[in-house]
């Protein structure tokens, strides 16, 4: 269950149940918030004027609220990207590639298809959305089948790419007539998103993210093909047995969680920016890594970890202006985070094995 | 001469197993000292106990006579032991010089004293005629000049008594001479040599004693050149076999598996990993593949049920050649296959038991239309399962990590056997269980067999082979030995042909 690690060989680390994860992360977060005061202290700030303010601009009035929300939603796609990967024993480090991809797709069909009603060109700008992201990572999916590449090494190299190439797109074959600023100009009105609560921010992409959660779930734990999915990510040797086409299933799995990542950037574009600019995402696609940790890769462990992570980027803007604290804390406190969810896990990873190993003996040492 | 070596009354436990009980090994200085026994014998608990990677339950080591703990390789390897493991330690992409560098103490403290140790290794190998080309890549070098690579570290870092762990396993035959050829210019120069394995001819022209383990004990320790290659097979085997199991003599059935010529080379070093196999298995009937683990059995059931696509020959079922055919498609046609290890292979240890009774059969339209996979039908078939096969578990919802091993290998059996098979394949379907178990699950296979399903049963354990089988075929390096009948062969003669020598040749022999 450790993000980064390869999945597959040590089939018993997800043998812990679910209530005992969600209480390993919970207190790891707690260790890391209050390893984040002591360091922001060591730094000669006030560290409960500088909680208290993150707490406030994240959750203190409606409006802090709402920015939670828009901050939380392209994380919760980001972390089901990174999830579903990772449930089929991948890597998927690419999801900031793939958002940006996502977002250029997504502005595309939001600019250049006119005259449509909304009802006809949010879908199709979705659908854009979710393409540009799933054939980015469908490459990488293909290069593993095909060579052998190792996704993780690749995945972040296509973010390279795809940073690049929207910064050539954004200011070269898309920029906004007559060209004075590097963007797009703005989607059509009737591909924009409405609002969810009045007065804020908040927009209805979070209920759809929600719903691509619910779908999520459907996915992975009601359909046959998602118990392929998570029967490659957990056994691979098992899934052979069965007939399980593995190569077919990572070329599948790539493009969905492709898909999810080009979907943040999509939110991004026909709910936030409303234009392609070349700063679109400030790090959601990362984001997405510690979000699937936090959320031991299941639906609603994502939205916690997304509302979390949200809540951290929503409250970040506020300590700086209130207690002076350099935003640059918040982001070493969600290191921390990381770091303390990683290393518990891995403890409990070790008392599990210990455990099964007594339980079991060890016959294959004889 | 006198004794370089003794391991006194070693005792090995592991959780609910003895490895090793109480066995007594006296090795002399210059000698080559065979170690033969079965698969699970306990050999390599022995030797790994000796080479410092076990620390023995009870029981001492005696270097010349001073009592010697290990607690590390390391250890072991400073006073002069040193194992050459079957499974080679180098780094292909590095140079065998550079190999031999890697954790050798003396090859200077902060730089690496390349010079030197050349000097040495190339001291070394002229010596004992090794022919090696330090210069040159691990990767590019054959299996053979691979083992001499290990060898030359081994000696490299100081080891008087070499421990070789099934040495000619990999070997051509051409190979394994020169090893042998090897092993001898060793031993004159007061080198010991422990050499393990199973292959008979091959204990028996190198060695000059032979200990013979056998459970877990030791039989006896003998001269080589007072056994015959029979006394060894009988020694190694041990047991008579009790063919009292129950059964109906049954009718010969149809044919149901026709396999013709069947041949795997290994695409790397071209090494023949099957050659020429032809067998058939027939309704009702249990076709019994003996031979000591590592023939051949792995590939010959991964071909089978299309893990693995052979290089040539046909595999006959129902009128269709398997060969060519994918896991899925030959397992949708009736065919069920008990993998060899339950817990890599057959399940999914930190799932549920309800999805790992669904793993073979989950895309079937009873188990949900179309993509919807219908949990609750898969429910009602698991617990109409563990109730049938009387597995052990608090639920069908428990993981199937928490089951002991004798349930877990019901899981398997029962997922396989309520598919309803025309064929079913087993291997070691007993490995590692008690004894309540392996009864069990023998009189499910023997049900099974009644009911008029062929079954091909591949085991290691001779007694389960010659208990169950109505034929028998014994398999040695990827070819067969022999096809018999459980009725006309003695231990003996399956013994030999486990060994490496064809039926024909011992019965030959015998009439002279």
């Amino acid at each position: 269950m450790i993000g980064i690690k390869k999945r597959g060989k040590k089939n018993n680390t997800q043998g812990k149940s679910g209530a005992q994860q969600v209480l390993v992360s919970f207190f790891a977060t707690v260790v890391a918030l209050l390893l984040g005061m002591l360091l922001i202290s060591a730094l000669g700030f006030d560290p409960v004027k500088a909680f208290s303010s993150m707490l406030i601009g994240s959750f203190g009035s409606l409006n802090a609220f709402a920015e939670t929300l828009v901050k939380m939603t392209p994380l919760i796609y980001t972390g089901m990207s990174f999830a579903l990967a990772s449930r089929c024993g991948l890597t998927n480090l690419g999801m900031e590639g793939q958002l940006y991809m996502g977002a250029l797709a997504g502005t595309a069909a939001g600019i250049y298809l006119t005259g449509l009603p909304a009802a006809i060109h949010i879908p199709l700008t979705m659908l854009a959305g979710f393409l540009g992201g799933g054939l980015w990572g469908l490459i990488a999916g293909s290069l593993k089948v095909r060579f052998g590449a190792s996704e993780i090494i690749t995945t972040v190299m296509l973010n390279t790419i795809a940073i690049n190439f929207i910064d050539y797109m954004v200011n070269g074959p898309m920029i906004e007539p007559p060209g004075i600023n590097c963007q797009t100009p703005p989607v059509q009105d009737s591909a924009i998103l409405g609002n969810l609560i009045p007065g804020t921010r908040a927009h209805m992409g979070f209920i759809i993210a929600l719903v691509f959660v619910l779908l999520f779930w459907l996915y992975l734990w009601r359909s046959k093909p998602g118990y392929e999915v998570r029967v490659s990510g957990l056994n691979m040797e098992a899934a052979r047995y069965s007939g399980i086409n593995t190569n077919k299933n990572i070329l599948l799995v790539m493009f969905l969680a492709g898909g999810l990542a080009g979907l943040a950037g999509w939110n991004e574009i026909v709910a936030v920016q409303i234009r392609m600019i070349p700063s679109v995402s400030p790090g959601y696609g990362f984001d997405g890594i510690a979000v699937s940790l936090v959320g031991n890769n299941a639906p609603l462990g994502i939205i916690i970890g997304a509302f979390l992570f949200g809540a951290f980027r929503a409250g970040g803007n506020r300590m700086q202006i209130m207690a002076k604290v350099p935003n640059a804390i918040v982001s070493v406190i969600q290191a921390l985070v990381i770091i303390t969810i990683v290393a518990s896990q891995m403890v409990l990873e070790k008392w599990n094995d210990r455990k099964l190993q007594q339980e079991s003996g060890s016959k294959e040492e004889v | 001469m006198s004794k370089i070596l003794e391991m006194i009354n070693i005792t090995k436990c592991f959780p609910g197993v003895m490895a090793n009980d109480n066995v007594t090994l006296a090795v002399e200085a210059g000698e080559v000292h065979s170690l033969l026994g079965e698969n699970g014998a306990g050999k390599s608990t022995l030797m790994n106990v000796l080479c410092g990677l076990y620390r023995p339950t009870f029981g001492s080591i005696r270097l010349d006579g001073e009592e010697v703990k290990f607690s590390s390789a390391r250890d072991a390897m400073a006073r002069g032991i040193g194992m050459v493991h079957q499974h080679f330690m180098l780094i292909p992409t590095m140079t065998v010089l550079d190999n031999c560098l890697i954790g050798a103490k003396d090859a200077g403290k902060f730089v690496l004293d390349r010079k030197t140790t050349a000097e040495k290794l190339t001291e070394l190998i002229e010596k004992y005629d090794m022919k090696v080309d330090l210069n040159a890549k691990v990767g590019s070098l054959s299996v053979g000049q691979r083992q001499r690579v290990e060898i030359i570290k081994v000696l490299y870092r100081g080891a008087r008594i070499l421990i070789l762990d099934e040495p000619t396993a990999v070997l051509t035959p051409q190979e394994t001479l020169e090893l042998f050829e090897m092993i001898r210019s060793l031993t004159e120069h007061n080198f010991t040599v422990l050499f393990i394995s199973h292959k008979l001819n091959e204990v028996k022209e190198i060695s000059d004693k032979v200990t013979v383990l056998r459970q877990g004990c030791v039989t006896g320790t003998y001269k080589t050149d007072d056994c015959s290659v029979e006394d060894l097979a009988r020694l190694m085997v041990g047991r008579e076999i009790d063919l009292s199991v129950k059964r109906a003599e049954r009718e010969k059935g149809e044919i149901l598996l026709d396999v013709k010529n069947l041949s795997l080379k290994n695409a790397e070093d071209q090494k023949r990993l099957l050659e020429d196999i032809c067998f058939d298995v027939r309704e009702g009937e249990i076709l019994g593949v003996a031979g000591v683990d590592g023939n051949g059995q792995s590939e010959l059931v991964e071909c089978l049920t299309g893990m693995q696509v052979a290089s040539s020959g046909e595999i006959v079922y129902k009128g269709q050649n398997l060969r060519k055919m994918k896991t899925r498609e030959i397992m949708s046609n009736g065919i069920s296959h008990i993998p060899q290890d339950r817990q890599k292979t057959g399940l999914i240890m930190p799932m549920t038991l309800v999805e790992n009774f669904a793993l073979q059969d989950y895309y079937r339209e009873e188990f949900g239309k179309s993509v919807y996979l219908n949990w609750a039908a898969v429910t009602e078939h698991s617990k109409k399962l563990i109730k049938d096969f009387s597995i052990k578990t608090p639920s069908e919802l428990e993981l199937a990590q928490n089951l002991s091993g004798g349930n877990q290998q019901k899981v398997i059996i029962a997922r396989e056997i309520s598919r309803h098979p025309e064929l079913l394949i087993a291997m070691h379907p007993t490995r590692g269980l008690d004894v309540g178990a392996i009864e069990y699950i023998h009189q499910q296979l023997v049900e099974q067999r009644n009911k008029g399903i062929g079954i091909l049963l591949v085991s290691t354990e001779l007694e389960e082979i010659m208990k169950l089988s109505d034929r028998i075929i014994v398999m040695y390096e990827g070819k067969i030995m022999g096809t018999v009948k459980p009725s006309d062969i003695t231990i003996e003669e399956m013994g030999l042909m486990m060994g490496g020598q064809a039926l024909e040749s011992i019965r030959a022999k015998k009439a002279v």
